[in-house]
């Protein structure tokens, strides 16, 4: 387990398999009885250039910002290096102590596509849609669950939208050259 | 670290097992002529959007609930990971329609953070404000329409007289009514017009009033009474266990607000109190947000009074706009213009979760930027959404006829359940 502090908020990145054991120690031990969030973010394309995830699929163009791509373009001379991160997925899960002062931290995995991460539901009763949630916008499996559907999009809708290599509009174009 | 001691309303839990959000149907009754499924929504007036709730009677007792959602999903987060940052705020007032303030103020105070920028004394106090207003505004649609689908078609009439009265405030500052978009990143868009002051005192003095003519018509009228009071029945430990927050912790019982305890803009500096009710019924949400309405108002005549004159946005020119009439004269000016605008502002590298007291209760915003003109990830959490699962711990055992007091009573905006 490893401890940041970033923004005048605390992050503790543990390993999944350890994940409701140190759920159960920050509600039972520390006072976090309230999950406020669980985000899971895509960091597919991180720090590359020509990132998927604008317009368009990985392999199609930005049409934001046409032409090549990425930092090293941009005139104001803001280079654009970002941190690597250990995984394509973090999940985040944004805890509050119902105390004055609202402590909050944020525990936060890291795992590769495919990789189920545990339920909290058994931890926190909330944790029920917003795991629903995750899987259907990001396709994070949730081991546990007892009734991981979609929730928001269609029940037989293909794909995860909040992906980075979902794209945001259109159709993609087949040209008469290409095969 | 030492439990707080919450009021028991009911022992033991309610919270439906195995799955919190869902009352499923006992196995004995499937199939039972005696069962008879209804499908509640998605379009009915008394669902505050398009919300589809699957309903088991037996009987007049609901027996089996299951909640259906998506209906209004617009992928507002896939949409705001495409626009720069600056036009990104265009997006946050529209996933809550109801208290689209707050949202603007969520991602503007999450996107301040990250690049921790100094925001003007005097916006911090038109923020404050407009929160306020927002709030007694998004109220006042809760009190209106739970009123009416209980058939008290006055109410509606009523709150809407001064819900019109706010957006007029509204139009004065902002330029429109709703959707305002007045928050910059760094403080606010324009000025505040010089008439707002006495218009705003105006309001504030007939606010009282008009909530006293509201208690006058509600809180002592006995079919009120009775369609409320016991109904939806939400213990202290189930309302934290399901995440709740808001009105509904304060009416079961909760001394919590974010705006006392975790104390951002000028909310330390301003005196108000939290509504407690201890009841968790149907009957202590309303009465929460009627006493909210009162200090509301109250804040906004404080917020009035603390007005400082000055700036109303940093001057940052690599983050904020130049002011208009120096682009006629300023090559350097019309440059920084041009780039906000094109190319967006630069947001450092990092990830925040900020969270605000909606009207609802917590509302979250937590960003992901990844140094460049366009964040990485949004998320919104929306405290509607929350609110929505503990409609099956509310629900149990309760009668078909109490159903629309209480889904209306926990104040669900779809918008929000669905973004």
């Amino acid at each position: 387990m490893e401890r940041r502090e970033a923004y005048d908020e605390t992050t503790l990145v543990v390993d999944p398999a350890r994940l409701l054991e140190a759920c159960r120690f920050l509600r039972d031990e520390e006072g976090f009885d309230l999950l406020s969030d669980i985000t899971a973010v895509d960091y597919l394309g991180w720090g590359e250039k020509g990132v998927a995830g604008y317009f368009g699929t990985a392999a199609g163009r930005d049409l934001n910002a046409p032409g090549e791509q990425g930092a090293s373009v941009h005139s104001q001379g803001f280079g654009r290096s970002p941190e690597p991160k250990p995984a394509r997925f973090a999940i985040n899960y944004h805890l509050l102590a119902v105390v004055p002062g609202a402590p909050r931290v944020r525990v936060q995995i890291w795992v590769e596509e495919s990789r189920p991460v545990p339920s909290v539901i058994e931890i926190w009763p909330t944790a029920d849609w917003h795991e629903r949630e995750q899987f259907d916008l990001m396709g994070i499996t949730f081991e546990g669950h007892p009734h991981l559907r979609r929730i928001i999009m269609e029940d037989d809708w293909e794909g995860h939208p909040l992906r980075k290599d979902y794209p945001l509009g259109g159709e993609p174009v087949r040209f008469s050259g290409d095969e | 670290m030492a439990v707080t001691e919450r009021p028991r309303i009911y022992e033991g839990s309610r919270i439906p097992s195995p799955i919190p959000s869902m009352l499923v149907l006992p196995e004995e009754l499937r199939g039972s002529d005696e069962i008879l499924q209804v499908n509640f929504g998605p379009n009915h007036p008394s669902t505050h959007g398009v919300l589809r709730l699957v309903v088991d009677l037996s009987g007049e007792r609901v027996v089996g609930l299951r909640a259906v959602i998506g209906y209004l999903h617009t992928g507002f987060e896939k949409n705001m990971e495409q626009k720069t940052w600056w036009k990104a705020i265009t997006y946050a007032p529209r996933v809550d329609y109801v208290s689209f303030q707050n949202n603007e103020l969520v991602f503007v105070l999450a996107v301040e953070k990250l690049l921790g920028i100094e925001v003007p004394p005097k916006a911090t106090w038109m923020r404050t404000l407009l929160a306020e207003l927002n709030r007694i505004h998004s109220h006042l649609v809760f009190l209106g329409t739970a009123a009416l689908e209980l058939g008290a078609i006055s109410m509606f009439w009523y709150c809407f007289r001064e819900r019109d009265q706010i957006l007029d405030l509204f139009e004065m500052v902002t330029g429109s009514r709703m959707h305002t978009r007045y928050y910059q990143v760094g403080g606010l868009a324009e000025d505040i017009p010089k008439g707002f002051d006495p218009e705003a005192r105006k309001f504030c003095e007939w606010m009282p009033k008009a909530i006293d003519e509201y208690e006058t018509i509600l809180s002592r009228n006995e079919i009120w009474l009775e369609r409320t009071q016991g109904i939806g029945l939400l213990s202290a430990d189930d309302a934290i266990a399901l995440g709740q927050s808001g009105p509904v912790v304060r009416a079961s019982g909760i001394d919590w607000d974010l705006r006392r305890d975790e104390g951002y803009l000028s909310y330390p500096e301003v005196d108000f109190d939290v509504p407690v009710y201890p009841n968790g019924d149907v009957y202590d949400r309303y009465k929460v947000r009627i006493d909210e309405m009162r200090q509301s108002t109250r804040i906004v005549e404080q917020c009035l009074d603390a007005m400082p004159e000055g700036p109303w946005i940093a001057d940052d020119r690599k983050v904020v706009l130049p002011p208009r009439h120096e682009l006629h004269t300023s090559m350097e000016s019309l440059i920084h213009h041009f780039k906000i605008v094109t190319e967006g502002f630069r947001v450092p590298e990092g990830e925040v979760y900020v969270t605000v007291e909606s009207p609802r209760g917590e509302l979250g915003c937590y960003l992901v930027s990844d140094g460049g003109p366009r964040p990485w990830r949004v998320k919104f959490r929306a405290p509607s959404f929350v609110a929505l699962e503990a409609t099956a711990t509310c629900m149990s055992d309760a009668l078909i006829a109490d159903f629309i007091a209480i889904v209306g009573s926990l104040d669900t905006v779809m918008g929000e359940v669905d973004r």
